[in-house]
């Protein structure tokens, strides 16, 4: 290794440095916390942002693709929007603050800077390994967010929208959220910018099921077109527990979600489901490290993929099985509909194996549009750009629809309808 | 109504000959049957009238109501009433059966200058037709085709036809797949649709089809071309020597 190298910071690795300078004494934390942004920066500084020689980020080389980072931009006059599904609970963080009034029946709710201050959120803030910059960026800048306690055997009505709406600037967001034994709700964590200016958005949500607990998680990610998002979800699946997680990407410039997830109850299940709508210049990563860690476990993955104009996305998924984890039953897939020659998508699935008593799949496929189903609907009078149009939609609508929760689908499939409206 | 002159077609990606100087008339009111052993271009035939891109005419032409087709896409020849009953109706999974039925009716309406269905006009169109088809409700809340039955894929398709109320009916082997039962239903709804300003191309193997659905006339496709014409009698004739003789004499 070449120690030289620590000295070369890029622009964006520069700027990152220095905001965190400015923000020294500003940033929420007791002496702990303090002590932790100093070092998880101090790593960043060390490392660098990732380049496509590490393997984790080989698709998305953060290094060379986050070419600036934005002022810290505090200052804001947004205001909450309108749920994405009526009769939500909304949790609303503007410009990356939480609302000190934001409050729902029946669960726990605390704002993430009251954690900070008293030292309680310090060992979440660790990186989770050597190339987790989001972990590193996320837990440098974090200011606010919340923190969640759904207690034991509550089922809650409505859903819970995770309201994170910004405008320019940097916004470092977190959410643990804990759900006890046997309750049952919905979240939806939702990321919007107001604006068309450039933010830098970190989100991590670190969320816990515990033993039964029956969970969907929906992210959805509308930034705009100048925006990085640098998003983390840290799940942990306790026995019995039932986990939908439903990513939809819409939005933003130079997107990473990365999902990290371990079963490691008996009898938990995973569904994810990722819905990747990719259009104008952007770049797009999903990055599912997935672990099936006890025995008597299920997952599947599907992923489908939209691409226009110049878009590039990136789908790696690593499903490791641990070698007492027999009867673990994962079925990965990840599809995509490239529908220009300008743009591109990277599918990386890879399993890991260790136990040898599992069912264990994976499949890639990249196609146009069928020809022969554009042919069906278009000899029904269908003019072509608007079978075009059903039939990608169609090819998305088809994941959104295993939601069931009738309110939920038909809010997805508007969002959906219109980024596809916009974009073919 | 329908007037195929001296029709050369061949496959586009590998240039396959396929239709070699067909010619056919078919008048408003009238019923043609097509029948022909297997790969004589009865399918073939069925897409390019319907505008499918995979094959290219390279000569002569196929006038609808007077005027050529050749350029018009299939959107646009499916608005002009031309319709095509598929031999294999395709799935397509995420497109809700209600959803491409109002779309197709709608789109065609709009392409004719016609004032677009309201939502309980269009509900009611679709409930009579499928009820006369024996189609249940349960068929048309799933996606398009998705789970069908080969005989509820063929109903499907009728049902299609029924609503679109097409001007030029083209029926690729309604009858591959059906049993006794589901052949009379779709027959009943092919019979219902038969008025002097509609015209009807039924392409089948068999004879039995025919029992059910009358033709005015039968042609004979070999090779790419029409090589025998008559009245229904052909049909028998067929059904009892089968084509050999047929094909011996045109040879």
């Amino acid at each position: 290794m070449n120690m030289q190298t620590t000295s070369r910071l890029t622009a964006a690795e520069t700027a990152l440095v220095e905001a965190f300078g400015a923000q020294i004494g500003e940033l929420p934390g007791n002496g702990a916390v303090i002590g932790t942004r100093d070092r998880l920066l101090d790593e960043l500084k060390k490392a660098g942002l990732p380049t496509r020689r590490i393997e984790a980020w080989h698709y998305t080389d953060l290094k060379n693709l986050l070419r600036s980072v934005p002022d810290v931009t505090l200052v804001s006059a947004i205001d909450a929007i309108a749920p994405l599904v009526e009769g939500s609970k909304v949790l609303s963080i503007l410009q990356g603050t939480a609302d000190p009034k934001a409050a729902v029946d029946g669960i726990d709710i605390a704002l993430f800077k009251d954690r900070l201050a008293d030292g309680s959120a310090v060992a979440g803030l660790t990186a989770l390994d050597k190339d987790d910059a989001i972990g590193r960026i996320n837990g440098s800048f974090v200011r606010d967010g919340y923190a969640i306690t759904v207690p034991a055997n509550t089922e809650l009505e409505a859903p819970i929208e995770l309201q994170a709406l910004h405008a320019a600037g940097q916004v470092h967001t977190r959410f643990p959220v804990s759900f006890g034994a046997a309750s049952k709700a919905t979240i939806i964590e939702r990321h919007r910018s107001v604006t068309e200016d450039a933010a830098l958005v970190s989100s991590i949500s670190d969320i816990a099921l515990e033993d039964g607990a029956d969970i969907t998680w929906i992210i959805l990610q509308t930034q705009g077109a100048a925006d990085t998002h640098l998003g983390q979800i840290r799940v942990q699946l306790g026995t019995d527990a039932k986990l939908r997680l439903f990513v939809i990407n819409a939005g933003g410039k130079l997107v990473r979600q990365e999902l990290r997830i371990d079963v490691a109850g008996e009898g938990a299940e995973l569904t994810l489901r990722g819905v990747n709508l990719l259009g104008a210049e952007s770049h797009t990563d999903v990055t599912l490290v997935l672990g099936h860690n006890v025995p008597n476990t299920n997952s599947t993955e599907i992923i489908r993929n939209v691409v226009f104009d110049r878009a590039n996305g990136v789908f790696q998924g690593m499903i490791r099985v641990a070698p007492d984890a027999q009867k673990t039953d994962a079925k990965m897939s990840c599809n995509t509909l490239l529908l220009t020659d300008d743009g591109g998508f990277s599918a990386k699935p890879e399993l890991e194996i260790f136990a040898d008593d599992v069912v264990c799949g994976h499949g890639a496929t990249v196609a146009d549009i069928e020809s022969s189903h554009l042919f069906y609907l278009m000899a029904r009078g269908v003019p072509e750009n608007k079978a075009r149009a059903m039939l990608v939609n169609a090819f998305v609508a088809e994941i959104v629809e295993e939601l069931e929760e009738e309110k939920l689908v038909e809010a997805l499939e508007g969002v959906i309808s219109a980024w596809l409206e916009r974009h073919a | 109504m329908l007037e195929i002159k001296n029709l050369h077609a061949r496959i586009a990606e590998d240039g396959t000959e396929i239709i070699r100087g067909l010619n056919l008339t078919v008048k408003a009111g009238e019923i043609a049957a097509i029948m022909g052993p297997n790969g004589s271009g009865k399918s073939t035939l069925s897409y390019i009238l319907s505008g499918r891109q995979d094959y290219e005419v390279t000569e002569g032409d196929i006038l609808y109501n007077g005027e050529s087709i050749l350029e018009l896409d299939p959107a646009e020849r499916a608005s002009k009433g031309i319709f095509l009953a598929f031999q294999y109706p395709l799935e397509i999974p995420g497109v809700a059966t209600m959803q491409f039925l109002k779309v197709a009716m709608n789109e065609q309406r709009k392409a004719r200058g016609e004032a677009e269905l309201t939502t309980p006009d269009f509900i009611r169109r679709v409930k009579d037709a499928a009820e006369k088809l024996k189609i249940d409700q349960a068929m048309l809340r799933r996606p398009l085709n998705v789970g069908f039955s080969g005989g509820e894929k063929k109903r499907a398709e009728i049902l299609q036809m029924a609503l679109l109320e097409p001007k030029l009916c083209i029926l690729d082997e309604t009858d591959s797949g059906l049993d006794i039962d589901a052949l009379k239903i779709v027959a009943d709804g092919v019979n219902a649709l038969k008025s002097p300003d509609r015209a009807t191309i039924v392409i089948t193997h068999y004879q039995r089809l025919l029992d059910y659905i009358v033709p005015d006339t039968v042609h004979v496709l070999y090779k790419g071309q029409i090589i025998r014409s008559g009245d229904k009698a052909l049909a028998l004739e067929l059904e009892e020597n089968g084509y050999a003789d047929i094909i011996g004499e045109a040879a």
